[in-house]
């Protein structure tokens, strides 16, 4: 097995990153073009703020209703990639330093993993 | 509604990238004057946008060891914490208050985008957090690598944190501060900083993410062709970046972003917005 450096996690962060932005984007793309196809004449208006259906639902509820393909599913689903794409990178991190025992580091990135988690499950504040 | 969206994105990514500025925090106006889109949706979609610009072009710059990937990793501890708050902030402020502080940021940012860099001599890290979290590093320069250490660690994160709460304030990326305090406040190389800063902002803006999302702030319809626009946009300006001189667009840009950050300062003050 290769050693692990600094150098292969970089790789393989970048890696992860590009992925997950292009995945992201690709998903977006094609929600979109199924949308324009659908309700292309329709005129959305966003100058109001109106709290949506799934609000309360935060993540789970917003991934559920992606995966079900309700509202703009395919969309909603490559946006919910995107924001998932840095707190993989994250996680990732953490491992990749557990294997170079940088056990200071590993802290780091769990502190940091630990507000995001904050952030999406605990975060109504 | 969508397409013209889409392209008005594309604009604000490509602006945004060649300012330096980032795409989000050109969306933001762009939206909200323009589109008269309501303020928090215009966030909740330039937040998205940022994480997806960032990304994008940290990929690029970690896969040639160019983003200081511990110190910003450590840095994130603050930028993380501050965009918690920061977004926590945005329910309890009002719309027109809201508008008046991204103004005032935004000028801020566009003056900010004018200074030239300037280059740091060389010197080992100072600090006892610099030296024992083995922050000082390497970035390439054509074969070789030069070495770089980092200084001031505290008050450089005593700025993150407050990047992190504007990030989440404002649903923007915050790269314009973030590079302040790298560059000007830690000392690092001007290469350094902004990598460093393009790699952060991602994981800065996924800690508000959360907490729009909560909120209701991300509208899949908006944000959709918001992202499709400002991703593409902000890579052909980095890619332009490289090849045309940039001044005197700078210039124009940041005179424009100024007269945008006005109006939003204008129009919170008001309450039209």
């Amino acid at each position: 097995m290769r050693p692990w450096t600094d150098e292969r996690m970089d790789h393989l962060i970048a890696g992860l990153l590009r992925t997950g932005v292009l995945l992201a984007a690709a998903l977006v793309l094609a929600g979109e073009v199924v949308h324009l196809l659908r309700h292309g004449g329709d005129l959305a208006d966003f100058s109001v703020f109106r709290v949506a259906p799934w609000q309360t639902h935060g993540v789970v509820g917003l991934a559920r209703e992606a995966l079900a393909g309700r509202g703009q599913g395919l969309a909603l689903l490559g946006l919910l990639v995107l924001v998932a794409t840095p707190v993989a990178r994250v996680a990732l991190a953490a491992f990749a330093f557990a294997a170079e025992r940088d056990w200071i580091y590993v802290l780091v990135a769990l502190v940091v993993l630990g507000v995001l988690a904050f952030s999406f499950f605990g975060g109504r504040a | 509604m969508s397409l013209l969206v889409w392209m008005a994105s594309f604009v604000a990514g490509l602006v945004g990238s060649l300012t330096g500025l980032g795409g989000g925090v050109v969306v933001v106006p762009l939206l909200a004057l323009v589109f008269h889109v309501d303020l928090r949706l215009a966030m909740g979609a330039s937040l998205l946008s940022v994480i997806a610009t960032s990304s994008g072009a940290a990929a690029a710059y970690v896969r040639d060891g160019v983003s200081n990937v511990r110190l910003g990793m450590f840095l994130e501890i603050a930028t993380t914490v501050g965009a918690l708050a920061g977004a926590a902030a945005t329910g309890l402020v009002a719309t027109g208050a809201l508008a008046v502080v991204f103004g005032a940021v935004l000028l801020s940012a566009a003056v900010l985008s004018l200074r030239r860099a300037h280059e740091h001599p060389p010197a080992p890290s100072t600090g006892a957090l610099a030296v024992s979290m083995r922050l000082a590093s390497t970035y390439p320069d054509g074969d070789r690598r030069v070495e770089y250490g980092v200084h001031r660690v505290g008050a450089g994160m005593g700025l993150m944190f407050v990047a992190g709460a504007l990030s989440g304030l404002l649903g923007i990326g915050s790269g314009a501060l973030k590079v302040v305090a790298m560059d000007d406040v830690m000392r690092l190389p001007f290469k350094v900083s902004t990598t460093t800063s393009n790699f952060m902002i991602g994981v800065t803006a996924a800690a508000s993410a959360g907490v729009y999302l909560f909120r209701g702030y991300v509208d899949a319809g908006l944000a959709a062709p918001v992202v499709l626009g400002v991703l593409p946009g902000a890579l052909l300006g980095a890619r332009m970046l490289s090849r045309l001189r940039t001044r005197p667009l700078r210039l124009l840009f940041a005179a424009v972003i100024g007269l945008l950050a006005l109006e939003m300062f204008y129009k919170g003050a008001t309450g039209r917005l």
